[in-house]
Order: structure tokens, then sequence, then C-alpha cells
């Protein structure tokens, strides 16, 4: 590497310095923009004892799911687990903790610890189990939690390009929760489907700039969809 | 006769307003997509990070990279836009939808909402509905009005864990429709049919009932 190149040529040199016990933030709703093959590869490594913060937790055999099968996760901060029978039974079996997360409330401590502030205000979850044992303090009138921001030893994220400096655009709805991870890690990791020149980019519609990104690699992905809907044409 | 799944969503179509922007939850909210009224505009939030939600694509249109809330493959709308999760729970927290649809479990006479845990039963989590019922000024709950043994849903407090506190003012169920004000549901429309006697054996809460309650009408 040198200058600002973030590109790397393997998914070993992408996830290199994963260790056990270390927290991953990962980008993704539902199966939507998830980074499928940077979760191929933890799986690959074998690491374990590890907390990810994530909207979800994949399906049984496709995203964070299969890292369920060889109990590399400890923890998931999370708003919604649902769709997963693993998971499930890893959870009443007492093998797996999850912090259960308003998915606003989740996007915001992503954002917030990416941007170096700790803590902030917050009406949801005020009055519910999500506020119990948290500090409660009102303004103009209105009762409010403190909730604390999150960051990540690594970040995983899924773009759509990327430019060799590490700047990143998504596309559609797979963007979701990836600009906020990218943000949070100490080392932040982005999988897209084509590497592009500086330059090829128009600076205005970078959703990430580059300085949040210390590693780009190029994938291919099975792009999978949960709920296939559709409408005669 | 109690209103069928349709007609709930044809019932809160009624609330909708030219150039509303407005959030609709998994299950029946979702329905009321499909009752806009002529001649208005509304634009639907998607909360995964989708304002102008359209319809679901045809076979070629299916796109694995756009999808709703409910995990759905969809289409944007002309003049739709995408962001972050962050943002578009800036608009959520920030008040800036104007009405909310969504479902629950129990809503009780001080406007408490629990719509996402029952203890004892696997517990999947609260999605953005935490997010929606606190940053909303405007939301309608939908449910049916008493559960399959006849236990009524519209309670004096809530007996499971909430999802927000003291944030809903209007129910729609499959018997009436209902304002919550000043520690009171009161009843201001019931269903085509049923009588005013059925709603008040299946409300637990207080209800204020008044000398005349019309009937519902969808169109």
């Amino acid at each position: 590497m040198s200058g600002f190149n973030k590109v790397v040529n393997s998914y070993e040199e992408a996830m290199a310095g994963l260790e056990d016990g270390m927290t991953v933030i990962a980008g993704g709703f539902g199966l939507c923009g998830i980074p499928e093959n940077l979760i191929a590869q933890i799986k690959k490594m074998g690491t374990k004892e590890l907390t990810f913060v994530s909207n979800n937790c994949g399906v049984d055999d496709f995203g964070l799911g299969i890292l369920l099968v060889d109990r590399q996760i400890k923890k998931m901060i999370s708003s919604y687990v649902g769709e997963n029978a693993l998971f499930e039974k890893q959870l009443l079996a007492g093998e797996l903790e999850v912090e259960l997360t308003p998915q606003g409330t989740l996007a915001e401590k992503m954002r917030a610890g990416g941007a170096g502030i700790p803590a902030f205000y917050t009406a949801t979850g005020y009055g519910t189990p999500v506020g119990d044992g948290k500090e409660v303090r009102e303004f103009n009138g209105r009762k409010y939690i403190m909730e604390e921001s999150i960051t990540g030893d690594f970040a995983i994220v899924k773009g759509w390009k990327a430019d060799t400096y590490g700047n990143v655009v998504y596309r559609d709805t797979a963007q979701n929760f990836n600009p906020m991870a990218a943000t949070a890690g100490k080392i932040t990791v982005v999988e897209v489907e084509e590497i592009v020149q500086p330059g090829e980019l128009k600076p205005t519609e970078i959703h990430t700039p580059g300085i949040y990104v210390n590693r780009v690699i190029k994938g291919s992905f099975e792009k999978r969809i949960e709920q296939r809907t559709v409408r005669q044409g | 006769m109690a209103l069928s799944r349709e007609q709930i969503a044809q019932r809160i179509a009624r609330e909708l307003e030219d150039g509303f922007y407005v959030n609709l939850g998994i299950g029946i909210p979702t329905l009321v997509a499909n009752y806009i009224p002529d001649g208005i505009e509304v634009m639907l939030q998607s909360e995964n990070g989708l304002l102008g939600m359209g319809p679901f694509p045809t076979e070629d249109e299916i796109d694995a990279d756009m999808i709703n809330a409910g995990k759905q493959t969809v289409t944007a709308a002309t003049g739709a836009s995408i962001f972050s999760s962050a943002e578009s729970f800036a608009m959520i927290r920030g008040g800036h939808v104007d009405l909310t649809v969504l479902g629950a479990f129990e809503v009780d006479v001080n406007g408490n909402i629990a719509s996402w845990m029952i203890p004892g039963k696997l517990i999947k989590g609260m999605g953005g509905a935490m997010d929606l019922v606190a940053g909303a000024d405007n939301i309608i709950v939908t449910m049916t009005h008493a559960s399959k043994h006849g236990e009524s849903k519209l309670l004096t407090n809530c007996t499971l864990p909430l999802t927000g506190a003291g944030c809903i003012k209007k129910v729609l169920t499959d018997l009436a429709f209902l304002e919550i004000k000043d520690g009171a549901f009161h009843l201001k429309e019931r269903a085509p049919g049923v009588s005013v006697e059925e709603i008040i054996e299946k409300t637990e809460g207080k209800l204020i009932v008044p000398d005349h309650v019309p009937e519902m009408t969808f169109a």
C-alpha cells in the first residue's frame, strides 16, 4: 500500500488483525447490503467470542447466521433477530447474549460513535424495558434516556463502488446501516462490486469519504433476497 | 360485524391527507397503501431508508438492493429518495413523519402501547417500533379489540412490557375507532352492525360513550 491506496487483494488481508473477543460493527438490513464475503472470511478464520453490532443476524445459512454454526458469536447488539432457528436455539440455551436495541437508537449509536460523541439523549425507549437503569433527563417537559455510543475494533461494510482512495457509494436501499458502520470501526473494511480510479466518482455523490476507510476489496456477491414479492407486469 | 383486514385498511386510508409523509408498519398497516384515496398524494416512508416507496416490482424489475422495512422487494416511486438508517430515524425521531400506522398487542387509557414482547415467549426484537412511537405525533394503532378468548386489549394499564409511554392517541380496532385522552378511551365510531354494548363489554379500560356513535364509512 502507498499513499491513499486502500485496496487489498485478498480476503485474508482484508480481515487481518481480527482477534478473539473483538467487537465488529456490520452494515446491512436483513440480507440487503451485508458484507457477505467478509462474514465468510470471519467464518473461515474461526475467530471466536465476537460481539457483533448489526441490525439483524442473517438467516441460518447466510449472512451473520453462518457464524453461529461454530459458535463464533458471543453477543449480538441488534434491533430484530427473528429469522434464524439456530439463533433461537443458542439464545434459549444461554450460549448467546443479545442486547436488543431500537433500530434508530442503534443507527445513532454507530453514528455518534464514529463522530466522537460518547452518548446522546433520546425519547425512544423511555418508560420501556430499554430504558431500565439508564439515566433519564427532562428537556422542554419531555423525558429522554441517555444512550451510549458504540465503536468497534472492526467495521465491515458493503458498498457498491469505491475508488482506490476508499471513497464509497452505496446502491439503493443496500445503503442502510453501512455509512454509520463505516465511521465507527478502528479498522474499517469495505467490500464493493467495483473499484474505480480516484476522480471517477463525483465528489458530491460520495456517501462515505475515504478518511473513514482503511481497506477496500472487490468481491462478487450472491445478494440473496429474503422476501421475494412481485406484482404482475 | 367486525371489520375485515381490508376494511380496517380502508378506514385508516380516510385519515390520509394530501401531502402526508406516512410510515406503515408490517401487517394490516401495509394494506393501507392499496386504498390511498384518488386525488391525494402521499409518500410512504420505509424505515430502512426509503422515502417514496412504490409498488412491488415486476419479475423483471426485482432487485436485491431495493427492499422495504419488511425486507420485501419493492420499487421506488417517482420523486423518491434513499438514505442511511441514521437519516431515516432522524426523520422519524425528529417528528417529520405526518402519520404512523402500526399494530399492537395492547394499548391503555394513558396512551401506553405494548407491541413487541410477550414474556416467556421468544423475543425477536422491537425493530423500529420504539423510535416510531416516540417520534410521531400522529399515530394510529390497529389491532383486534379483544383476543380470541375475548380478553380486552384496550386496558386500564398495559400488562405487557411497553413499546412507548403516553404516545398513542388513536386506535382502530375491528369493532371501533377510538381516541385516547384525559385517561380514557373515547368512542368515536363503530363498525357497521356492531353494537355499542358489544364495544363496552370488550373494553376493559375506562370508556366514554357519547349519546350518538356513528357507524364507520369507508369511501
